[in-house]
């Protein structure tokens, strides 16, 4: 049988190969927010096992939130991305430097 | 060691595998198709975990809607080219100590000592008949029924936030002006000419 832990610790190795996506990514925003949606699957993950586990469905119905405003977030954020790119020209993590302080 | 926890592990692999081809994927679109299959890995592991509903609009509104908006936005900016100059700046080996150590940190936390099959037993299997689709539905209409309301305006939001961000003025538009409209008089409108009635002149 699997255990509790099994599904929490395989949840939490794809949250930190998000974490680390988003440190390394040199190259476009957009890889940046798909880092995102994978730390949100991880998250998911984790609820959707406590749910199983603890034979209560108040975990997916956070899940279904969750997706709901994660789409949300992509459909603006790749809406940003469009006019950044029609301003800018590029969209490179480096090139997008205006607001440094 | 079972079948249940032979596909657990295979599952478990191709999410690794396919998140961290992900993320050290130098072209965006196939960083993108990458994603797709650890969704579908993720969703594999929720049909595990017996949360089928969630598990098919995992693949439905994820890999179905999302990922095909994000390899259309790839496809639309064209910025395959500009990632010629892609390079993972000095920032790898920090990330992957802290990554590290992360996972060190959670599985000390998480292990089979606190959450283990004797600590926390594995549930009995629901029945062949029981609907994962009708539970959800009846917590989701009753209890939850607000936020789920709540979830729709966001929605609707979202909407008109991408649609206005991205909509460019154009010259020619034809475009409703209410003002002008409301304030019309009938001589703007109507204009009143006398001819002469030319069945008048025959007679």
């Amino acid at each position: 049988m699997i255990s509790l832990s099994d599904y929490l610790i395989l949840s939490s190795v794809i949250f930190c190969i998000g974490l680390v996506g988003i440190f390394i990514n040199r190259t476009n925003i957009i890889t940046l927010l798909m880092c995102v949606e994978l730390i949100l699957a991880a998250v998911n993950t984790n609820f959707i096992a406590f749910s199983h586990f603890l034979g209560n469905e108040a975990g997916q119905i956070f899940v279904f939130f969750i997706m709901t405003v994660a789409a949300a977030e992509v459909a603006i954020g790749l809406a940003i991305l469009t006019l950044l790119f029609r301003v800018r020209g590029s969209i490179d993590v480096d090139v997008t430097n205006s607001l440094k302080g | 060691m079972s079948s249940e926890q032979i596909i657990f592990y295979f599952l478990s692999f191709w999410f690794v595998a396919s998140s961290l081809a992900m993320i050290f994927a130098r072209n965006a679109a196939k960083a993108a198709l990458f994603l797709v299959l650890g969704f579908f890995s993720a969703a594999s592991i929720w049909i595990l975990l017996e949360a089928e509903f969630l598990a098919i609009t995992l693949i439905l509104v994820y890999v179905g809607a999302v990922m095909v908006l994000f390899l259309f936005v790839i496809k639309m900016l064209n910025i395959d080219k500009s990632t010629l100059r892609a390079k993972f700046a000095g920032y790898l080996p920090l990330g992957l100590i802290v990554a590290l150590i992360i996972i060190a940190e959670m599985t000390l936390v998480l292990g089979n000592a606190q959450f283990g099959l004797e600590v926390m037993p594995s549930p009995i299997r629901h029945a062949a008949d029981y609907s994962n689709i009708t539970e959800l539905a009846l917590q989701l209409y009753t209890t939850y029924v607000y936020p789920f309301e709540l979830a729709a305006v966001l929605l609707l939001i979202a909407i008109i936030a991408a649609i206005t961000l991205v909509h460019k003025k154009e010259i020619n538009r034809k475009k409703q002006s209410i003002s002008e409209q409301v304030n019309v008089q009938a001589k703007d409108r109507v204009r009143i000419v006398s001819i002469a009635s030319p069945s008048k002149e025959n007679k």
